[in-house]
Formats: structure tokens, C-alpha cells, sequence
């Protein structure tokens, strides 16, 4: 990480002519040598897409209105997924993280880029930045801060830092006063963002 | 998963208290380490065991991969950093047996 050069080339938000140029090349490369085919490629992006938000946002929900769900969820996330009809065939495995008045879980991949990319699909570039990587670790509650999440001063703030084989997602609290809303609208107050502790549900749909 | 070989039985469980080793390898030639810098020489608490899997260091090179158990440890921030001392946040983080060692209670 003290290498300029290679932090620089990280910090890049938007590929560059170069970039382009060099994925061509490599992925030419992997593919004269039999490595990876084209159909393959093809097939994984096809695979990623299924990936969506919506899909970790109707097992938040379904676990705040159904207690077996819940202790599913919190005990395989694999198999919370598949039970909602999501194939996580190929993935790793997933655990999620209850928040709490007490604990709130947010998650980053200091090493490079870790995300449940077979539910959620693929990170936000945020998630991505040097920036957030850094700071997650080191001043998480500052970066909560700035962001305006305001999390009560008793909440401890647990970083998860996803290095290894598993995948990691959050079950945000049940904001209070949505006692009377209906699934699909409790499905809407579930961003991206609070599936991975970066943002609280809203109390109303918009 | 290149080679299902036995494993020994895990090493840790929960509550047990670690260390980190603060080595580099990364300084000796090329390699794939999962064990980020900063956490190298902290001591850490084991929070849950996961299981075994292929090590990572051996499966970047396309290497037969021994099975190695994986854990959650835990660690306060303010043990990390000294800047912050006062922050109420820690870290969970899956590291490999082979990057844990026992610290005498």
C-alpha cells in the first residue's frame, strides 16, 4: 500500500483509454492460452446481473416479519437466499450480521473488493475507493458521521473486514413507526447501502 | 477445492485470546496473503470458527491447496490505532489458522 503508482491506479473512478486497452489485451491473452473462453465470460456476466439489492432487501424484510426466517438467516445465508428463490449455486458462503441497539456491523474488504456480488450484485464504487477501505477501519464512526448516519453513542460500531472465503451482509434494525406498512413498501425502505451497514433504513416510503 | 486432504482438528475456539504475527513474507518474493498489514502483531480474540478451506496462498499460484481453518477474530480499534483511542468500535475479521498463535492465558 505505500507504492504511489499502484494506489493511484486504484483511485481511478472511470476506466481510461489505457484500461480499456489493457483488458482487451489480457482477456485475448487468457483466451489464445485456453484459460477462459468467451461463452464463459459471457455466462459470468450473465450470472453477476442476477445479482440485485432487491434481493437482500426481501430477506431483511422477511426476517424482520417471520422469526424462523430470521434464525435462518442468521445461521446460513446460502440457504436464506435459496429459500427466497435466489440460486446461490458457485457463490461463497454467505453469513449476515444482525444490527442492533447495542452493535452496529459495517462491512468493507480492505484487500480488494469482497461482496456478495451472487446476491446483490455487483459494489457500489464507493465500496471499491481506497477512501472508504481505509477509513472503514480506522475511523468508522466519523465516516458514519459525514455520511449522516447518526447512530446512538452506546452503539459499538463493529467493522467487518471481508478477507477470506465468506461474504458478508447486514440485517439492518426495523425502523420504528412502520408498523403499518405493507411488505413490498417495508422492501422499498431497504437500500443498497444498509445491506452492507453504510445506511439505516427509512422510517417511510417516498 | 484442488486437494480434500484431512484436517486436524481446529486449533482455537471461541473466547480463546490470539496473536497475529507481525512477519512478512510479501518481502521474500511474490505471494497471496489475506492477512492485511494492519492487523500484523495485534492480539485478537476468537469470536467463531468456520471451518476449513483451501489456503488461498497456495490457490493464487494454481498450488494443490491444503485445507486450513478459518476463523472470526475480534479486535478493538483503539488496539490498532493509536490515534483513536477513545472510539467504541472493533473488527471483525476472518483470518487462517496458519496466521494465528496461541497466547498463553
Amino acid at each position: 500500500m505505500s507504492d504511489h503508482q499502484h494506489d493511484h491506479d486504484h483511485d481511478h473512478h472511470f476506466p481510461t483509454p489505457e484500461s480499456y486497452g489493457l483488458l482487451d489485451r489480457l482477456v485475448n491473452t487468457l483466451v489464445r492460452k485456453g484459460i477462459v473462453s468467451m461463452t464463459e465470460l459471457e455466462q459470468t456476466r450473465v450470472e453477476t446481473e442476477k445479482g440485485n439489492p432487491q434481493h437482500g432487501a426481501k430477506m431483511v424484510v422477511k426476517a424482520w416479519l417471520d422469526p424462523d426466517y430470521k434464525n435462518l438467516l442468521l445461521r446460513d445465508g446460502v440457504a436464506a437466499a435459496e429459500a427466497i428463490g435466489h440460486s446461490m449455486v458457485g457463490a461463497p458462503p454467505l453469513g449476515v450480521l444482525e444490527n442492533t441497539p447495542e452493535i452496529h456491523h459495517m462491512i468493507v474488504c480492505t484487500l480488494c473488493s469482497c461482496y456478495p456480488r451472487k446476491l446483490l450484485g455487483y459494489p457500489p464504487d464507493w465500496y471499491k475507493s481506497s477512501a472508504y477501505r481505509a477509513r472503514a477501519v480506522r475511523n468508522p464512526r466519523s465516516l458514519l458521521d459525514e455520511w449522516g448516519i447518526k447512530l446512538q453513542p452506546q452503539t459499538e460500531i463493529r467493522v467487518v473486514d471481508s478477507t477470506a472465503d465468506y461474504r458478508w451482509m447486514v440485517l439492518p434494525m426495523r425502523p420504528s413507526g412502520t408498523e403499518n406498512l405493507s411488505e413490498e413498501e417495508l422492501v422499498k425502505l431497504v437500500t443498497r447501502d444498509c445491506l452492507v451497514g453504510a445506511g439505516l433504513p427509512d422510517s417511510k416510503v417516498d | 477445492m484442488n486437494l480434500q486432504v484431512p484436517v486436524t482438528a481446529p486449533l482455537f475456539k471461541p473466547g480463546d485470546m490470539v496473536r497475529i504475527p507481525l512477519v512478512w513474507p510479501e518481502q521474500k518474493g511474490p505471494c497471496h496473503i489475506r492477512t492485511p498489514a494492519y492487523i500484523r502483531g495485534h492480539s485478537a480474540q476468537i469470536i467463531c470458527h468456520f471451518g476449513a478451506f483451501p489456503n488461498p496462498e497456495e490457490l493464487a499460484f494454481g498450488k494443490p491447496a491444503q485445507l486450513i481453518h478459518l476463523y472470526h477474530v475480534a479486535v478493538s480499534l483503539s488496539d490498532l490505532w493509536d490515534d483513536d483511542a477513545k472510539q467504541d468500535a472493533s473488527l471483525l475479521i476472518e483470518i487462517y489458522e496458519h496466521w494465528l498463535e496461541k497466547l498463553s492465558p
